[in-house]
């Protein structure tokens, strides 16, 4: 059954998702997994905020992945994310040069979770946004969203995705500046204030 | 409340018959899991009640979501892909090799691209903090590796037959033993994670998580196949594993599909 037959359309079926269970802290996040932006670039943006469940108790096993272009709009096609070092086997780390584009964060204990990104420029006909993807235990499929910056008013308005949305959840996808000059995002996976959350098709 | 086997089996079973009456209904296949299935207890806080919104990838091929992260070389190290090699001495238990093919869903390999796994030991216990199975924990075996795919999409890695292991989502649950596995496509929308499974697992009827994959055919893709011709003489057992991502990707645009 499971030696695909790619003969025919027909038998290329999907592998179907599930969860990334509770166990998987030693195997996937690495040591700076937020530290996308390369050091001391001027378009560094900070994003953070929380995971919350249905009854509003922050996530302390769950992960966020990142993935967004350059400030130029360009999506990178750089490998380096997850560098490790052949002698130790251990994490080296990001080069602090090159971006990557992505990056994979853990929740703490209480829940939260940062990063530091180069602020995405837009692409086609999209304002410009960060693309987050959410893993947790008890989450059998992992979620997509979208993370836009509260100072594209404009294009927000002309945006595919979040001018179809009904006005009362749009906001759920617009970071908000919380005046300490790092954007706040939070997810909620269930209940008031759900997360517009996507399916690609 | 105690929540015994009995119990979720029945839910087990309420959940396959409507789906099985949702498919004679007339309602699409259903190739993975629904977020909310109670069985899984965990999944009961932790899944979205507004249905997903749905973007049409044809309609904006610039879309971020349609590259893909990439890895390379820097990323791995050479033994990464040989889990009974990460440490001073062999680990305890059945070596395996577990290989197979990633492939997207036109049947075209995905080259190049980052594949994770990580899973328990022999006796059953992962080397994870908050892990608390009393099982013993092997000095020789972390259970994480990685690698990448090869020009014909093949991946390879050497480790051991993980245990089963017990968990509380009821009275005497217990995991069939499986390795998880972290995916990446072409477009970031074929993300995936997901587990293999052994063949012949007893415990398969007993695991809310897998048999939330209610398709009879979804769930029997998630079991690796006994391959004697990737079973290493004197060393160790073979398990041929295909992985076909979902989600569209910028090659379907170019297909007009
Ligand atoms: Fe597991």
């Amino acid at each position: 059954m499971t030696k695909i037959d790619t003969s025919s359309p027909e038998s290329v079926l999907p592998t179907p998702s599930h969860t990334v269970g509770p166990f998987y802290g030693y195997a996937l996040p690495f040591p700076g997994g937020g530290d996308i932006a390369p050091l001391g670039h001027p378009h560094t943006i900070t994003v953070q905020g929380y995971v919350y469940d249905g009854e509003g108790r922050p996530l302390p096993d769950a992960f966020v992945e990142l993935w967004g272009p350059g400030p130029d709009g360009r999506v990178p096609d750089v490998d380096g994310s997850i560098r490790r070092d052949p002698s130790t086997g251990g994490y080296l780390g990001r080069n602090g040069v090159e971006f990557t584009g992505w990056g994979r964060i853990q929740t703490d204990a209480n829940g939260h979770w940062y990063a530091r990104t180069l602020r995405p420029g837009a692409r086609g006909r999209s304002a410009p946004y960060l693309s987050a993807c959410v893993f947790a235990r008890g989450l059998l499929v992992h979620l997509f969203t979208r993370i836009y910056l509260p100072e594209d008013t404009a294009a927000h308005a002309t945006d595919p995705l979040l001018a179809g949305l009904d006005p009362a959840r749009r906001d759920t996808l617009i970071a908000t500046d919380d005046g300490t000059g790092t954007y706040r995002f939070d997810i909620r996976l269930q209940g008031e204030g759900e997360t517009v959350f996507l399916e690609f098709q | 409340m105690t929540l015994t086997q009995a119990d979720i089996d029945q839910e087990i079973a309420a959940e396959h018959a409507a789906y099985e009456k949702r498919l004679a209904d007339g309602a699409p296949v259903e190739h993975h899991p629904r977020r909310d299935y109670a069985p899984y207890r965990s999944s009961t806080l932790r899944h979205p009640q507004q249905p997903p919104v749905a973007i049409d990838v044809a309609k904006d091929p610039e879309m971020v979501e349609l590259a893909s992260p990439a890895f390379g070389e820097r990323d791995i190290t050479e033994i990464d892909n040989d889990l009974t090699r990460h440490h001073r001495a062999e680990p305890i238990g059945e070596r395996i090799t577990v290989s197979g093919r990633l492939l997207d869903r036109s049947g075209r390999p995905v080259r190049g691209q980052l594949v994770e796994i990580w899973q328990a030991n022999s006796a059953g216990r992962y080397a994870h903090q908050r892990e608390q199975h009393d099982a013993p924990l092997d000095p020789n075996f972390t259970g994480v590796g990685r690698t990448l795919t090869d020009d014909n999409g093949f991946y390879r890695f050497t480790t051991v037959q993980p245990g089963p292991y017990p968990w509380r989502n009821h009275v005497n649950a217990w995991r069939p033993a499986h390795i998880h596995f972290s995916l990446f496509g072409s477009a970031f929308t074929q993300r995936l994670v997901t587990q293999m499974y052994f063949p012949n697992d007893p415990l398969f009827a007993y695991d809310p998580i897998l048999q939330s994959v209610t398709d009879d055919a979804a769930r029997r893709r998630l079991v690796a196949t006994y391959d004697h011709s990737l079973s290493v003489p004197e060393f160790s057992l073979g398990y041929h594993w295909d992985i076909v991502l979902d989600g569209p990707s910028a090659t379907w645009i170019e297909e007009g599909r």
